[in-house]
């Protein structure tokens, strides 16, 4: 039995692990919330498998909760806030994917290479994702750092969030839940935040693009 | 435990009548009424906890020892008196069409929202709690520094959003670690994350996943302190948002940021049984020194140039925890105190000269004295006072920390000298003709609040002459906890 949970967080580890990529390459907004939600849906059904397989059943809400907020409510959300602002098929002109997928493969080496040791200690039946828990956090992390449009920053902020939260999964079945409800409230209350911030953007610049945002420099 | 319980209610409360009443003409009295009220019961908690040594609260979900009550008490009283500023601040800001009544509720009731986030994240027990409580408090804080709602405040606030959310992640991570290494050896059965129970065990957490873990919380927590080179929001927040906001993000945020990477290193200390964390606060926080103290050197803008030198004071205090031993130790917390109540005087009179003139370019500000002179006298203490001259109390703490680097780490000792010399140099430089040149700006309709300036200042001219000895015993407790 544990056989087949810990084969299938292995699948839903790499999934997690390709849909990043994914996310890295993806050009266009409405995909990118598509993929967005792809991994949230993943996040949740590799939380519900851990706690089925070790029976912790806090794991189940920790579950349902990354259900109804990271696959329902924010990229409903997310969709609303496309629809007002009408950049739905916007295409990002970003220069040169190839060379931020092969960072992305160095950054999955560096990632494994500082979990290796940890997740040796860990008793957990999901160590071995560890590592790639971290490499999705990584890579959302360029995500946020190469995109130059405010929507696809806000993904890669949410999607390191997901990394965070498998990482938590991963490493010891999750936090208590006290604090998982408080890292929710977080979330949900910071991207309400960066809805209303991107209308208002959009008001002063007439553009979502984040080059705008460069005039508070250094002289 | 029922002082603790007013020292959260009374700023939740004031946050939440002021989300209705925060536009009304007497909404900036409700606000120093809630902050005096929090600063109360802080004194309370403070009596209390000096008279029966540490205390738990509800199951120990709440721990107040000699170094939290310390900082406590420091918060309430500086938001207080940040309160006490912005009544009349926020009455010309409001005569000027800048804020509307939404954002004045908004502005206030964030305002006891933040009081409630920070007093929350120094009093927890719980490390998850702590980093929830600082991920709340980026958020009032975004919100607080876009409310002129310009194309400039916006850029400010996505940047801080974004850079501290991406570093308060890393300190997440670095949470989960922690607890993965607390749970071996507390058990999964809660508890894990509790401080106190990780504090008893920390000799026997395992050394390999707590040196990462800690990395990560340095980066994270370090982000929200301003530390270089994460320090990129720092200027931007302050410089774009309403001054009083400038005030408690420098007197409050980054102490509490502090705290929060003092505690952890406490506890890596325990397990690791090496320099490693001082040997990476000293590093970053002469880091922040230097470069802090030359970028400011640049500057046009004051706000711009104080949130640097908040930048340079709080590498300062990181390299003296990071250097560790009774006495440095003792010196960054006296420095802490100093800076906070220094820096936010200093912002007081920035903000109202600011807005006077219209501009917060240095050069468009002149003539301070002639127009009010409290204003102007205030500024020249205030800069004299951060910039470490006798005898303000930020001469005591620069003196303490350089003496302990002179013996321990005279390698620093002339790159310290050299940054507080170019930060001294810049500064008086700047400060000077704003206060004494020639203007004929008028004096506003609204007078300033310059009661806050001078308490501030007095009692940093106090902590430089004479530290009461209750003080001093406080001072030496929470340097024990810290490990000095």
């Amino acid at each position: 039995m544990s056989g087949i949970a810990s084969q299938l967080i292995n699948l839903f580890a790499a999934m997690l692990l390709l849909l990043a990529f994914a996310m890295i390459s993806q050009r266009r907004v409405l995909s990118l919330i598509y993929l967005f939600t792809l991994q949230g849906a993943t996040l949740a059904a590799a939380t519900a498998v851990v706690g089925y397989a070790t029976h912790q059943p806090h794991l189940y809400i920790s579950a349902s909760i990354t259900l109804v907020l990271k696959v329902f409510l924010i990229p409903w959300l997310l969709h609303r806030v496309i629809d007002r602002l009408n950049v739905r098929w916007d295409v990002e002109t970003l220069i040169n994917i190839p060379t931020t997928m092969l960072i992305g493969i160095l950054l999955v080496i560096l990632a494994f290479y500082l979990a290796l040791p940890v997740s040796q200690l860990s008793s957990s039946i999901a160590r071995g994702t560890l590592g790639i828990a971290l490499a999705c956090m990584l890579l959302s992390f360029m995500m946020m750092i190469t995109r130059s449009k405010a929507v696809p920053q806000v993904i890669g902020f949410l999607s390191m969030e997901n990394g965070l939260f498998f990482a938590a999964t991963a490493a010891t079945y999750g936090m208590p839940m006290v604090v998982e409800l408080g890292i929710a409230l977080d979330v949900l209350v910071g991207i309400l935040i960066l809805g209303v911030f991107m209308f208002q953007i959009r008001e002063q610049f007439d553009s979502l693009d984040i080059r705008h945002l460069e005039k508070l420099k250094e002289d | 435990m029922d002082i603790l319980f007013f020292v959260f209610g009374i700023p939740l409360l004031g946050s939440v009548i002021l989300a209705f009443t925060g536009h009304k003409n007497f909404a900036p009295e409700i606000n120093v009424a809630f902050s005096l009220g929090t600063f109360i019961a802080a004194c309370a908690l403070t009596v209390q906890v000096i008279s029966m040594g540490p205390v738990f609260a509800w199951n120990r979900a709440f721990f107040i020892d000699p170094l939290n009550v310390f900082i406590v008490t420091l918060t309430a009283f500086v938001g207080l008196t940040t309160a006490l500023f912005s009544r009349p601040y926020m009455r010309v800001e409001r005569d000027h069409g800048k804020m509307t009544p939404r954002r004045l509720r908004l502005y206030h009731s964030m305002y006891q929202s933040f009081s409630f986030t920070m007093l929350l994240a120094l009093t927890t027990n719980n490390m998850g709690i702590l980093w929830v409580a600082m991920e709340a408090a980026t958020l009032t804080t975004v919100l607080l520094v876009s409310v002129y709602r310009t194309a400039a405040s916006l850029e400010a606030a996505w940047k801080y959003f974004i850079l501290c959310g991406v570093g308060i992640a890393q300190a997440l991570f670095g949470t989960v670690l922690l607890y993965m290494a607390a749970e071996k050896v507390v058990g999964p059965e809660g508890g894990a994350l509790i401080w106190t129970n990780l504090d008893a065990v920390k000799a026997q957490l395992d050394p390999t996943i707590i040196t990462l873990a800690f990395a990560f919380l340095f980066i994270g927590y370090g982000t929200k302190v301003g530390l270089v080179p994460l320090h990129n929001w720092l200027p931007d927040a302050h410089a774009e948002g309403p001054t009083p906001v400038s005030a408690i993000l420098s007197g409050l945020l980054l102490n509490v940021a502090l705290y929060a990477i003092l505690r952890c290193k406490v506890l890596t200390d325990g397990a690791l049984a090496n320099a490693l964390t001082g040997n990476l606060m000293m590093g970053f926080g002469l880091l922040s020194v230097v470069v802090a103290a030359f970028f400011l050197s640049r500057q046009k803008d004051v706000k711009r140039m104080f949130a640097y030198s908040s930048i340079e004071h709080m590498g300062l205090i990181t390299f003296a925890f990071g250097m560790g031993g009774p006495i440095a130790t003792f010196a960054g917390l006296l420095h802490m105190t100093v800076h906070s109540l220094v820096k936010s005087a200093i912002f007081f009179v920035v903000g109202h000269a600011a807005q006077k003139a219209g501009t917060q370019i240095m050069e468009e500000i002149r003539g301070l004295v002639k127009v009010n002179p409290m204003v102007g006298w205030g500024l020249m203490l205030g800069s004299l006072a951060i910039l470490g001259m006798p005898p303000f109390g930020v001469f005591a703490s620069e003196f303490l920390i350089l003496t302990t680097a002179m013996r321990e780490h005279p390698w620093a000792t002339p790159l310290l000298l050299l940054a507080l010399g170019v930060a001294f140099a810049s500064v008086l430089s700047r400060v000077l003709p704003m206060v004494f040149g020639e203007t004929s700006v008028k004096p506003l309709f609204h007078p300033p609040a310059v009661i806050p300036v001078f308490i501030h200042l007095g009692l940093a001219l106090l902590l430089g002459l004479y530290i009461p000895t209750y003080l001093e015993t406080w001072y030496r407790q929470a340097a024990r906890m810290i490990g000095g």
